[in-house]
């Protein structure tokens, strides 16, 4: 299994492989952002955290579909469901590699780009400590996506239209909580809580989920 | 018309990559020692000038941030140049420059916007403002990544040439409209509460370092750019060297 | 030990790809499954991989290792793919194939270079994947069965891109493993070259 893990780790930092697109897709889209709403400091550093994770969400999204497509293009996938290992430690582990090589580069980013924002250092780094909490969520869900596009020969948009309403919880959480962190009323651990609850949730119901599409997709 | 083509052969000629391999090896050690010996004494002089009685000591950033931003659009229009060989006289190492030359453009901006950041928080009270000029170079940053992401996305360097020197030009010509259009988005929303640097003509108590650490920081960006490219034609031969292993590999063991 | 296949029958969609198959095989023996195009070569062996559920009939072990309920946790599967990585060495797709898969109970695999060796590639396992052959691939896909034990080999057109020197080599292979009590299940057009072979004919349906 750790074998599974850095032979993925090491395909996404090769040639080819997503862990830098994801990193400057999440520049390039939160980049933009001012341009859309204006230059005005006191505006962007109120919707900085907004905006960061709808770039961290869409960047996670990024490199999702080839999660399982590569492997099934290639013959891997048969051998990988063949074995008396459980699956879906095959998929936890696949996932977590996934989310090493991707989105935790994200997580590492967003206080950079938090400066962009003109983002104060408390909002950055609670958007830097829900991002951490919250990216894992969204790499296990993209999995059951990812999971029952894999047959699919245009899979790539179809697991996002999948993925992103399911992740809209882990979005409300994650934002909802690093405001709670930056305005004083509100306090800070029960919407915290909530999003660690979701990722632990989805880190039992993702691999499952996702463990049964790919058998059912065999062919 | 056949003079032409003659003239153009003779140049594909002085560019065969054993020979810009020797030259390469002649003149780097004397390109490096100059941006060595300019760098250092840049440095000593931005170190010993007076400080700017309104900025204090942080003037002293300037010395490396302006450089900096001249290398940032002076590399970008090199790989402009190269690009341009590599679809008009299909210059065998003029992909080589301009793949080799991404990187070191990419820190040039990074190293400009870093030193700029740290320059804005003493003097602006904020590591970043949407500044028309500061933005430009942003997305230029990001342009640089863009186009080292697809070098390292495409395996075959003689099917990728043609492709992302296309990217360059086009991202060459776009870079007056993104300057032209980021200025007039600027003005319209400009908030007041940022400060412009317009200091008065420059003194030439702070031109003499800015200039000679201009002069070292450009030998610096050629010496970077020659060793990057003969690592460039180096990682080629390696790579072919490697696939002719490859089909060499296993005839003999296999003959009948 | 003994693999039993007891009436298989397995759909595509809507087809009956075959019907009621069996077969008995012993270890040290090697079952060639013939036929042309689209008879059922291919599922029959992802059925037996477990890949793809049977409409009716089973597979089953006798005196296998305790512990195992499938066929196919015991089974090398070489398809018509490599499964190997093209942007990763040889090297390292091997020795992720190697750790990833282990040794089944009742055997040990060779280390990496013996395999490299024994299918006469040995010297270049440092290169990409992407770099090789479609020969040298398959070559190095052959050399994945040798670093992981496993007794039950299931073999899809496993000479497909080879030329003659390297179907030889292959049939060695397949002669040592069957010489150590293994079974080996290949669908093929070319004969493997062996003794001890039983042989399946596939027809397909006429309609």
């Amino acid at each position: 299994m750790i074998a599974l893990f850095f032979r993925d780790l090491k395909l996404s930092v090769r040639a080819g492989g997503g862990a830098m697109i994801g990193v400057l897709f999440f520049m390039t889209v939160v980049a933009v952002i001012p341009f859309g709403v204006g230059p005005d400091l006191n505006l962007l550093a109120r919707i900085g955290p907004a905006i960061l994770w709808i770039g961290a969400l869409l960047a996670a999204l990024l490199g999702l579909d080839r999660l399982f497509q590569a492997e099934r293009e290639d013959g891997s996938l048969d051998l990988l469901l063949m074995q008396e290992t459980p699956l879906l430690l095959t998929v936890f582990v696949k996932c977590a590699a996934h989310w090493a090589a991707t989105g935790l580069p994200l997580v590492i980013a967003s206080p950079f780009l938090g400066l962009f924002m003109n983002m104060d250092e408390r909002a950055i780094g609670a958007t830097m400590l829900t991002l951490l909490g919250g990216t894992p969520a969204i790499t296990l869900i993209g999995a059951v996506g990812a999971a029952v596009a894999v047959a699919l020969p245009r899979g790539g948009l179809l697991v996002s239209i999948l993925v992103l309403p399911l992740a809209i919880p882990v979005l409300i959480f994650g934002v909802s909580a690093t405001y709670a962190a930056v305005e004083d009323p509100a306090p800070f651990l029960p919407p915290f809580m909530i999003l660690m609850a979701i990722t632990l949730f989805f880190a039992v119901i993702g691999p499952v989920a996702a463990a049964a599409a790919l058998r059912h997709s065999a062919d | 018309m056949s003079e032409n083509s003659m003239a153009i052969r003779k140049l594909g000629d002085l560019a065969n990559p054993t020979r810009f391999l020797a030259l390469a090896e002649r003149v780097l050690p004397w390109f490096a020692a100059l941006s060595a010996l300019f760098l250092s004494v840049g440095l000593w002089l931005s170190f010993t000038t007076e400080g700017d009685y309104q900025q204090g000591e942080t003037v002293r950033i300037m010395y490396v941030h302006v450089p900096a931003a001249w290398l940032s659009m002076m590399c970008y229009t090199v790989m402009a140049v190269s690009a341009l060989g590599t679809l008009v006289w299909r210059h065998p190492l003029a992909d080589v420059s301009a793949r080799a030359a991404a990187p070191i453009g990419a820190a040039f901006t990074f190293l400009a916007l870093v030193t700029g950041s740290l320059w804005g928080k003493p003097m602006w009270g904020t590591w970043w403002v949407w500044d028309a000029r500061l933005t430009s170079v942003f997305v230029l940053f990001l342009m640089y990544l863009g186009l080292i992401a697809l070098n390292r996305a495409m395996e075959d360097p003689s099917r990728s040439a043609r492709v992302s020197a296309v990217l360059v030009l086009v991202g060459f010509v776009n870079i007056p409209i993104i300057k032209f259009s980021v200025e007039w988005w600027n003005t319209l929303h400009q908030p007041a509460s940022v400060m412009r640097l317009d200091g008065p003509t420059i003194d030439p108590e702070f031109l003499r370092p800015l200039l000679v650490m201009a002069i070292g920081f450009t030998l610096l960006f050629f010496t970077l750019h020659i060793a990057a490219m003969r690592n460039e034609v180096w990682r080629r031969r390696v790579t072919s060297l490697r696939r002719q292993a490859a089909r060499n590999a296993g005839r003999e063991t296999l003959a009948p | 030990m003994r693999l039993l296949a007891e009436g298989l029958s397995a759909r595509r969609g809507e087809d009956l790809i075959f019907h009621d198959i069996s077969f008995v095989l012993a270890a040290g023996e090697a079952l060639v499954v013939t036929g042309p195009n689209g008879s059922g070569k291919s599922t029959l062996l992802r059925v037996l991989a477990g890949l793809l559920g049977a409409e009716s009939g089973r597979i089953h072990l006798e005196g296998g290792p305790p512990g195992f309920e499938h066929p196919h946790e015991l089974s090398h599967y070489l398809g018509h793919r490599n499964a190997m990585k093209r942007e990763l060495t040889v090297e390292e797709n091997l020795s992720f194939w190697q750790r990833f898969l282990g040794d089944s109970p009742g055997g040990a695999g060779i280390a990496l270079d013996a395999a490299a060796e024994a299918v006469g590639l040995a010297g270049i396992t440092h290169l990409p994947f992407g770099y090789l052959s479609a020969g040298q691939q398959r070559r190095m896909a052959m050399a994945k069965l040798l670093v992981a034990y496993r007794p039950i080999w299931l073999l899809d057109e496993p000479t497909a891109a080879l030329d003659a020197g390297a179907d030889r080599l292959f049939a060695g292979l397949v002669a040592t493993h069957l010489d150590r009590g293994g079974i080996v299940i290949a669908a093929t057009h070319q004969p493997l070259g062996i003794e001890r072979t039983k042989a399946l004919q596939m027809t397909g349906f006429v309609h």
